[in-house]
């Protein structure tokens, strides 16, 4: 019987991509050399996961009613509709497809819960901002915070993105320090990495019992701040942006006085994260902008697209 | 629109007793820019009340309005969207980077080879 076969190959598949491909690639040294396709090879590996599991799922309660899922399926519907059982379609069958299903929806849903509440977040945040920021003198997408400690982010939106700094952090970094945070903040809006960045989150919070959802989201987002350096090294020096990176996280670790007033812990980040021995994202930002690393050579580049294509149009293929 | 709802706002919070609209529009005159008309102050105001930034009380006439809440307490709103770390709230903003515990930050010093910070 090729469809019980076919799932569980896609079973398979399904458990490497949930477990030990994960941790590799978010251990690997090499993703700093070429964040750009890594970014496009955990797309891959979160999308490939999601239809491996489904389908090895479907196909398997499937696989009693043909010898290829587009028949199964008709033959399945035809059967439903007629009362005919089906021999050999047992409990687990069953079971199997109620699963898939039930795992579809799981996924869907997380993923149009997070979309909202980050959607809503967003529009929330920027009311706030508006009544409580001033535009930055000539740069109308740039707005002033006025607190002490420093910090910067960005602010999607579909035509109106924001990149806001704190009046702290402009008294603290010199002009092109200054210049570097902004460059590497539209290169966020530029590259609209919130939306990686809410997929991935939906991701982790739909499977919080998957230690590599996590996993594959602290890398996305290690990727996505090396992308942005990465721009802002094109019209920075690289020393400079380092330079930012260590007044902000040293500086805002000290805390201004909203920072102090709220009560906000000085580093959680890790708190929650099993190895501690893991160096954090701003010492692996600031090593790889001392020490830019060899950009990975032209046969690797294309082994990760290649990579990237084959493992969701491999599943796609076999269950057509 | 922005910068009128902000104007506003700032006049609220700094009047520290309920205004009207005509008030409202009367300090917004002397602070010398451009005078907006009444209904557009109006406007203004049902769209700060409609996001919950300012409270009207209409058993008067004229309706009175106040700020839901104090400057600071918007300010910690704020600031807690921007240092919170929940799952959620990483997808809102895309901080330039987190802040660095004591020892990390004694490394990251290190790495640029700084002298301790005052």
């Amino acid at each position: 019987m090729t469809l019980t076969a076919l799932s569980f190959a896609l079973a398979a598949l399904a458990v490497a991509l949930a477990w030990p491909v994960p941790i590799l690639l978010d251990r690997a040294r090499w993703p700093s050399r070429a964040p750009a396709l890594t970014l496009l090879l955990w797309q891959a590996i979160a999308l490939a996961g999601g239809l491996s599991m489904i389908g090895s799922l479907v196909v398997f309660g499937l696989a009693p009613f043909g010898d290829s899922l587009p028949s199964a399926i008709a033959t399945a519907v035809t059967g439903a509709f007629t009362w005919t059982w089906q021999d050999g379609f047992t409990v687990f069958h069953a079971a199997a497809l109620v699963f898939g299903a039930l795992l579809f929806a799981h996924l869907t849903l997380s993923l149009i819960v997070t979309t909202t509440r980050t959607v809503r977040g967003v529009r929330r945040h920027r009311e706030l901002l508006e009544l409580l920021s001033n535009p930055a003198p000539g740069d109308e997408t740039t707005r002033i915070v006025d607190d002490e400690s420093p910090f910067a982010y960005c602010l999607p939106g579909m035509t109106d993105s924001v990149t806001v700094l704190s009046d702290g952090l402009i008294r603290q970094l010199t002009p092109t320090q200054l210049r570097a945070v902004v460059e590497h903040e539209r290169a966020h809006l530029q590259q609209r990495h919130n939306i990686v960045l809410t997929l991935f989150a939906a991701w982790a919070i739909a499977l919080p019992w998957f230690p590599v959802a996590t996993r594959a989201r602290r890398s996305v987002e290690l990727l996505i701040e090396m992308l942005a350096d990465d721009m802002a090294r094109r019209t920075v020096p690289a020393r400079d942006v380092a330079e930012a990176i260590k007044h902000i996280a040293v500086g805002s670790s000290t805390g201004g006085s909203h920072a102090a007033a709220i009560g906000a812990p000085a580093a959680d980040d890790d708190a929650d994260e099993s190895d501690t021995g893991r160096p954090l994202p701003a010492e692996l930002r600031i090593r790889r902008l001392l020490a830019p690393p060899e950009p990975l050579p032209i046969a690797g580049r294309f082994g990760l697209v290649a990579v990237s294509v084959l493992l969701v149009g491999v599943p796609t293929v076999a269950m057509l | 629109m922005g910068e009128l709802e902000r104007r506003i706002m700032d006049l609220l919070w700094d009047a520290g007793r309920p205004l009207t609209a005509a008030e409202l529009r009367d300090s917004l005159d002397t602070d010398g820019t451009e005078t907006p008309a009444i209904t557009t102050v109006l406007t203004v105001l049902s769209r700060l009340e409609r996001k919950d930034f300012v409270r009207r009380d209409r058993k008067r006439r004229p309706h009175l309005y106040e700020p839901a809440r104090s400057r600071a307490e918007h300010m910690a709103e704020l600031m807690h969207d921007v240092l919170r770390h929940s799952p959620e709230q990483e997808a809102v903003l895309a901080r330039f980077v987190r802040s660095a515990g004591p020892k990390e930050a004694e490394l990251l010093r290190n790495l640029l080879n700084d002298e301790p910070a005052p």
